[in-house]
């Protein structure tokens, strides 16, 4: 009973519990039940990429996932009903996508390499330049920093301008300039045009 | 569950119960700092360990969404106003590309952080990734508390 079984045991119960928690939140009705349980998800699927040694990931995945979407997700439902109607047609046709999606996409991942694989092409390419050089060339013990904010710094950078994107869209889009909550009778357009002057 | 829902669709729905349980409020309270102070170790650390920039943005954001949980909207809106937010989301972005402005003038590439020390090119790096974690930093806390006071900060139509 080594190391390598004990691995497996837990990834295999983490994925048992998660596939779980999917189907019960597919079929819950109450939104604030199923927003619980979206964060008890993230944080399973946290542990999942820790076994799998993607701390960083996981991290994100943690604090994103189950903390700030939570959070969004309950001020969300601040906004709304607090469950969901039952729909008008048949769940029988998306049950049919979702069923057919899932096995394409299981059916995809026969091509890919091997988990783990030494000689899978990611591993041949500059990842071998990165793990040997970086030390001489950037100095760092952490390569995923390395990689992330030196070799890839492009790709940081344009990741962050993503994320500011995304919040110039949420304040244009959620009502006036940063929660200054706006009275009722305020059109769209005069919420995008300025901050000022609006608002209770 | 329809009654605690029910005080979510408040006007200010993040008021929620928190603020009336005790037990809730002490707990939340002391763990506050030690969010905030983990998120600032992982932000400086993340050339050592696991973390980084946007590991830490979050962390940090997702500590002082827990004091506005605790002590209300208002409370957080008084110690981290709109404008500090407004300015921050764009003062971590202009950070990223101030560093890769300077790299330039310094006769490099954008971003080629080698540039920034003239005479050791890997301490020109170890500086330039810390800069650039720290406008991700900075950026990514202020963006995640502008959709939160975004989403709580509006009252239902």
């Amino acid at each position: 009973m080594g190391e390598q079984a004990m691995g497996a045991a837990i990834e295999a119960s983490l994925f048992v519990l998660m596939i779980a928690l999917a189907i019960v939140i597919a079929r819950l009705r109450s939104l604030f039940a199923a927003a619980m349980l979206f964060g008890i998800f993230s944080l399973l699927a946290a542990g999942m990429q820790t076994m799998m040694d993607a701390v960083d990931v996981a991290f994100t995945e943690a604090a994103v996932g189950a903390g700030i979407s939570t959070v969004l997700f309950l001020g969300a439902l601040g906004l709304t009903t607090s469950s969901e109607t039952r729909p008008l047609h048949h769940r029988v046709a998306g049950l049919v996508v979702v069923t057919a999606t899932g096995l394409l996409l299981a059916y995809g991942t026969l091509d890919m390499p091997a988990y783990g694989d030494p000689n899978a092409p990611i591993h041949r390419h500059v990842a071998p330049h990165y793990l040997v050089d970086s030390d001489a060339e950037i100095g760092i013990p952490n390569v995923v920093t390395s990689v992330l904010a030196s070799y890839r710094g492009y790709d940081t950078y344009g990741e962050t301008t993503v994320v500011l994107t995304a919040a110039v869209g949420a304040i244009l889009l959620l009502g006036g300039f940063l929660g200054r909550a706006p009275s009722k009778d305020d059109d769209p357009a005069s919420e995008s045009r300025d901050g000022d002057g609006e608002g209770a | 569950m329809s009654d605690s829902a029910d005080d979510l669709a408040g006007r200010t729905p993040i008021k929620m119960r928190v603020r009336e349980t005790i037990i809730l409020r002490i707990v939340g309270k002391a763990l506050v700092p030690f969010i905030l102070l983990f998120a600032l170790y992982v932000q400086f650390h993340g050339d050592y360990g696991p973390g980084g920039g946007f590991q830490a943005g979050v962390i940090f954001a997702a500590g002082l969404i827990l004091h506005a949980l605790i002590f209300g909207l208002d409370a957080l809106r008084e110690k981290v106003p709109p404008i500090v937010v407004e300015i921050g989301i764009a003062l971590g972005a202009l950070l990223y590309a101030g560093v890769g402005v300077v790299s330039m003038l310094m006769g490099g590439e954008f971003l080629h952080y080698g540039m920034l020390d003239t005479h050791d090119m890997a301490h020109g790096q170890h500086l330039g990734i810390l800069l650039v974690e720290l406008g991700v930093g900075i950026t990514v806390t202020f963006v995640m508390v502008a959709i939160f006071y975004a989403f709580a900060g509006r009252s239902r139509q």
